[in-house]
């Protein structure tokens, strides 16, 4: 590892003055991929501020149903809550389908969100990655793209974000509440929050600079089934060829309303408001979502088996989640 | 010497308690838990495999949590109370789960072991804790099966591929637990 300076910070207040005060420094909360990073010199901070100890470590409930996660809550910690369990069972789904127990222990809800695309090019320091080193090229366009993304890309970049949870909140509407190094707080659609690469693929998200996400706060629980589905190469600990976050709305064999997003396909999770519309029949749904999602992919022909894929676990997923 | 004495004050002091006996050691921040462990305290029980977290064989518990500590730094732990191996059991006074793996014999060369029996012991806590997996049909009632123990122990490989008398040795654990 590169050498860097170290300190520790007690409130989010702290955390966002010791960033403006030291050029180059980074948040360390959970580490399970920035140690692995700077490990590599892939991320080279100058300066590391621990965020562990700040507090934002709890779930707590609004009185309209909704709840708000701390960004320093451990995945394990989400994934058992019992709100989490009974109300928004698609986010306990997704966070256990990532990692490894090990992981989920240490990775935050706040760094799960901002970890970086598990890209074999993003890792390989010696071949051209846009993100990695700006305006070197991108190897993997030409190169082994099986898990890499179909809609969303550029030609500078076709990375996908590798977080399941982030799918399971994008399906859900979460909302990302943050702390600028001014002061401001803001509060982020999770939609807005991943950012497309286009020519500056090294830009992941709409976070400002030292801009510190405190919690993430989901709206009151919907009707409906809920579902997440994971395909990928192993079993178990293995990122996604494609994954589903699934929440629909049944009036017998009919829908009422359905929202899909999808993991492993775009640089950010994928989720088109304009494809759930007007679904109603709930045997043409999928086909209807697929295509209106999907419209304009540029797959590689190492990932084009993606589109297929999803189309036929888009159909499996509705017509289990009809029957329940 | 120059560079000794720059690295020396970038030296961050950090103090946690390991298998019951409090630490205080000035550490440089690049330190990983796993490499203080061995080269600081050294408790060469923790094993360092990939050092990427991919393999668990660096499984530690940390307030009874297993994490892999390739992927922690040692400064991070400031106050925490840490058990490695050599603290869940000794040769006279085996943990349920060391000797649950000599009974089942669930290792060949061993080197896994350390972290199989830590993420082992901290996997059945979180079944305890009602911590859904994977493969739980249930969210509210996880059943007591080997495919839970397959699927909570995916953070820990086995080169020799012990694993059939690896879940024998935690079903055991897991079936005789109050």
């Amino acid at each position: 590892m590169k050498r860097f300076t170290y300190e520790r910070v007690s409130t989010p207040a702290e955390a966002v003055a010791a960033f403006s005060r030291t050029p180059g420094a980074r948040y360390l909360a959970g580490g399970t991929n920035l140690v692995d990073l700077m490990k590599l010199h892939i991320e080279l901070p100058a300066h590391l501020i621990d965020v562990n100890r700040i507090g934002l470590d709890a779930i707590e409930e609004f009185d309209d149903g909704g709840i708000r996660i701390g960004a320093m809550v451990r995945n394990t910690d989400v994934a058992g809550h019992e709100r989490v369990l009974r109300d928004y069972p698609v986010l306990a789904r997704a966070l256990v389908s990532g990692a490894s127990g090990q992981l989920r222990n240490k990775a935050t809800v706040g760094g799960n969100l901002l970890q970086r695309t598990r890209c074999p090019y993003f890792y390989s320091g010696d071949l051209p990655c846009n993100k990695r080193n700006p305006g070197s090229g991108c190897a993997a366009i030409d190169g082994l793209s099986r898990n890499l993304a179909v809609i969303g890309g550029s030609a500078s970049c076709i990375a996908t974000h590798p977080s399941d949870m982030a799918v399971a909140l994008r399906a859900l509407d979460a909302i990302v509440e943050t702390i600028q190094t001014n002061g401001t707080r803001r509060r982020i659609p999770i939609s807005q929050l991943h950012v497309l690469p286009g020519q500056t693929p090294h830009i992941e998200t709409s976070l400002t600079p030292g801009e510190l996400i405190t919690a993430v706060t989901l709206p009151p629980p919907v009707d409906g089934a809920q579902r997440y589905l994971k395909l990928r190469d192993r079993a178990s600990y293995a990122f996604a060829n494609v994954s589903i976050a699934l929440v629909a709305d049944f009036d017998g064999p009919a829908l009422r309303t359905i929202r899909v997003a999808f993991g492993g396909m775009a640089p950010k999770p994928w989720r088109v408001e304009a494809a759930e519309a007007g679904n109603i029949d709930s045997s043409k749904a999928a086909d209807r979502i697929i295509d209106a999602a999907f419209e304009g992919a540029s797959p590689t022909r190492d990932n084009l088996f993606k589109l297929p894929l999803a189309r036929k676990a888009l159909n499996v997923l509705i017509t289990e989640a009809s029957r329940q | 010497m120059d560079t000794l004495c720059e690295a020396q004050e970038d030296l961050v002091a950090v103090s946690f308690v390991v298998n019951g006996e409090r630490h205080t050691i000035e550490i440089d921040p690049r330190v990983t838990l796993l490499d203080a462990l061995r080269n600081n305290l050294h408790l060469t029980g923790t094993k360092k495999g990939c050092d990427q977290g991919q393999c668990g064989a660096c499984t530690v518990l940390i307030m009874g949590r297993r994490i892999n500590s390739c992927l922690s730094l040692a400064v991070t732990h400031e106050g925490d109370d840490i058990t490695t191996i050599e603290g869940l059991g000794t040769l006279g006074s085996l943990h349920p789960m060391q000797a649950a793996f000599v009974k089942h014999d669930g290792l060949q060369c061993g080197y896994c072991t350390p972290g199989q029996i830590c993420s082992a012991v901290g996997m059945l806590d979180e079944i305890d804790r009602n911590v859904p997996s994977h493969v739980s049909e249930d969210l509210h009632a996880i059943e007591k099966t080997d495919a839970e123990i397959r699927e909570r122990m995916s953070g820990n490989l086995c080169r020799c591929a012990a694993y059939p008398n690896i879940v024998a040795a935690i079903r055991e654990v897991m079936e005789t637990k109050p």
